[in-house]
């Protein structure tokens, strides 16, 4: 792999990913969607701490536990995204950001 | 040989970002979701690709099997089950988003990628003390040392994150027993069909 | 050569594992019918050995619909979903041990001591993560049955699909957390080398604890009896699968059967010796010194396989004793069996489990086994004690608040 495929390809593939997900979070109006860009976003950090930790310093684990750091917080991030967005559309029978205006002047 | 990992890494490359742009742009939120598993397995294949065997079958267990339900179980339990709601609408001026996206990846991402001149380690003759031979690359073993060694106090904080995260999620989604619609019983339903109005 | 193998290994095990899915329907139905102290299908050949046969005949010419409402795209996905994890799960079970190099007692090396000279046709892939892999695999069978629900647009096969989305996340936490156990007594994630450290002692015994809970959650993860609220016939007329008919339904069908056998191979794995068999390495030398390595590698690899086969037999014997024999829970029930008993005695054992381990790394395993099995079913004990005193509490309370106004008003 890494004598074949240099590693600014996988590099922009990570940062396709992340613009991907980056518009998806502006772009969408559903919270569950926009958790889903946050989501790629994360993975695109993802592939580069692995393709960095492959690439660049293949016998330190530094990459690797970082990565499964972000993965834990990922994790935690969309159970407590999720459970909010229940608890929203409890209250406002809607999941979309926009309609979720009470504290607006 | 060479030729036949750079197609695969193209093919796996080409599902990652298709998957993640069919992703922002499926009308339908369950088709969203089952999309974002799909790019959530190409990753999990570019990092077998990357020689992340342990990596690649976290991805599949945490996000595929565990993230990427929780995401569905909450879009039907956010859906009137008959009606609509399923699909999903853009934000008004959704191109600026896409201005963003894209002038990030054009102007910024892409050219700091390309123009920084990577050392890469392969031509590198690993650690001193090993002459010729390079070193093995690091395996569960060394990053399970690494996690209770060097790594001791953010694994507890993370340990710790993932229980806070627990007990906030069940909080934030908790609903009194008293404040959830009643649902009346046969026998209550009965009793008030029976009782003259 | 190499891929040819790997291409026949692949094909005879899906062949064979739907040939036994086949066979294991007809097992259940037999041996509920005799629970029930009835007959059982028994008029297709002689034994009804052609009823799965006449069965497949039918559900193939029956009519293929698709509801209007249906999303079409996914409500065809859906069983693929369901099978194609059950099918990929076999990959890396050893389910025997047949040296094709021709030496027996490779099997009984330790791994990794001489990897040249060994390879194992009964197990497709031996990779350095299996059990995780069993683990991934098994997370991501959920799909099948909670797309199959969304996909019908039906209101049972929703709340179907719902309810096992809930379930198998729940459920699969126990299951990871029991597995973990068993990863720790071997030191390894790879499951070839998890069967060779339990050719002394199989890790049911030091792991006691986590073999009940393991039991307990593959039963709720394959949503059967007990645990099969997610297609209780009197609730949901059918759960997920209302909607779903001819071979699409057999997919469903095959997936459920498929992952049964493929679960009690996890167990049987992880838990069971996988395919060792006390005097297996006996007969190994035996028969080499009779009649050759050659013939005694051939020897070793059908007894493994027969010896692997019949522990997979008696877990799936006693899936089916458990259907016979136990009422379907409710659903708030399900959830606190769980969350509330086997998430947290899994977690027991595994702290147990680093303890005893922990302290004394070199002792002789058999004496750790016993301090294992000893603590495990103390802990058991004490938590049907626990589970029995909060019924008995519930109950009095439950009188309690009945008895003053007499009754419900």
């Amino acid at each position: 792999m890494i004598d074949s495929v240099p590693l600014e390809w996988v590099l922009l593939v990570a940062a396709a990913l992340f613009c991907v997900g980056l518009y998806g979070a502006l772009a969408r109006r559903n919270a569950i969607g926009i958790l889903m860009g946050v989501e790629l976003m994360l993975n695109s950090v993802n592939i580069n701490l692995v393709a960095f930790w492959r690439y660049l310093e293949p016998h330190q684990v530094t990459g690797l536990v970082f990565a499964i750091f972000i993965i834990t917080v990922a994790a935690v991030e969309a159970a407590v995204g999720l459970a909010m967005i229940i608890a929203i559309y409890r209250s406002w029978q809607t999941v979309n950001v926009d309609a979720v205006d009470s504290m607006k002047g | 040989m060479q030729l036949l990992v750079q197609v695969i890494f193209v093919l796996i490359a080409a599902e990652i970002v298709g998957a993640a742009v069919m992703v922002v742009t499926a009308k339908n939120i369950v088709h969203a979701a089952l999309w974002l598993i799909a790019s959530f397995c190409g990753v999990g294949a570019l990092y077998l690709l990357l020689e992340a065997e342990f990596l690649a079958v976290v991805q599949v267990l945490v996000y595929v099997g565990a993230i990427s339900i929780l995401m569905l179980f909450a879009i039907m339990l956010t859906r009137h089950v008959t009606g609509k709601g399923a699909e999903t609408s853009l934000y008004q001026r959704w191109w600026v988003g896409l201005i963003v996206a894209a002038v990030l990846f054009a102007a910024v991402i892409a050219p700091t990628v390309l123009a920084h001149p990577w050392e890469t380690a392969t031509a590198a003759p690993a650690l001193p003390g090993e002459t010729g031979q390079p070193a093995a690359m690091a395996g569960i073993v060394d990053l399970g040392r690494a996690f209770v060694e060097e790594y001791l106090l953010p694994f507890e904080i993370a340990a710790v994150l993932l229980l806070v995260g627990l007990v906030g999620a069940i909080v934030i989604a908790f609903e009194e027993r008293a404040a959830r619609r009643h649902i009346p019983t046969l026998a209550e339903e009965v009793a008030h069909r029976r009782q003259p109005e | 050569m190499h891929i040819v193998i790997i291409f026949l290994q692949v094909l005879i095990t899906i062949l064979a594992v739907s040939t036994g899915f086949a066979y294991l329907t007809l097992f259940e139905r037999r041996m509920l019918a005799r629970f029930q102290n009835r007959v059982g299908p028994n008029r297709a050949g002689p034994w009804g050995i052609f009823q799965p046969l006449a069965d497949a005949v039918k559900l193939f010419f029956k009519e293929d619909i698709i509801p209007s409402a249906a999303d079409k795209g996914v409500y065809l996905l859906a069983p693929a979903l369901a099978v194609i994890p059950a099918l990929i799960i076999w990959a890396v079970i050893p389910m025997g041990c047949w040296n094709i190099a021709g030496d027996y007692q490779a099997c009984f090396a330790a791994p990794g001591a001489d990897g040249a000279g060994f390879y194992n046709i009964l197990q497709i892939a031996d990779v350095n993560i299996g059990v995780l892999y069993l683990m991934a695999v098994t997370s991501i069978g959920v799909y099948g049955i909670t797309l199959a629900g969304w996909a019908s647009n039906s209101k049972y096969s929703m709340l179907g699909g719902i309810r096992s989305a809930a379930q198998l996340i729940s459920y699969e936490l126990a299951l990871g957390t029991a597995i973990l156990g068993a990863v720790m007594m071997a030191d390894t994630l790879s499951t070839r080398e998890m069967v060779f450290r339990q050719a002394g002692l199989w890790f049911a015994v030091p792991q006691f604890l986590a073999f009940v809970v393991f039991l307990i959650s593959a039963t709720a993860e394959l949503v059967r009896t007990p645990f099969d609220l997610v297609e209780a016939e009197q609730e949901l007329t059918c759960g997920y699968n209302t909607e779903y008919g001819s071979m699409k339904f057999a997919l469903f069908f095959m997936s459920e059967y498929v992952k049964m056998i493929a679960l009690s191979a996890i167990g049987v794995t992880l838990f069971l010796g996988g395919w060792h068999f006390p005097g297996l390495k006996l007969l190994g030398e035996v028969v080499s010194g009779a009649a050759g390595a050659g013939v005694a590698t051939v020897v070793v690899g059908i007894v493994s396989l027969l010896s692997f086969l019949l522990k997979v037999l008696v877990l799936l014997f006693l899936l089916v004793w458990l259907r016979a024999s136990w009422p379907r829970v409710r659903y708030d029930m399900l959830m606190s069996i769980g969350w509330k008993w086997l998430l947290p005695l899994a977690f027991i054992n595994v702290v147990v489990t680093a303890v005893v381990v922990g302290l004394a790394p070199e002792m002789n395993p058999l004496v750790q086994g016993i301090i294992l099995l000893i603590i495990g079913v103390a802990v058991l004990w004490g938590a049907t004690f626990l589970s029995e005193k909060q019924r008995s509490n519930l109950k009095v309370a439950a009188k309690a608040a009945v008895a003053p106004t007499g009754g419900r008003q």
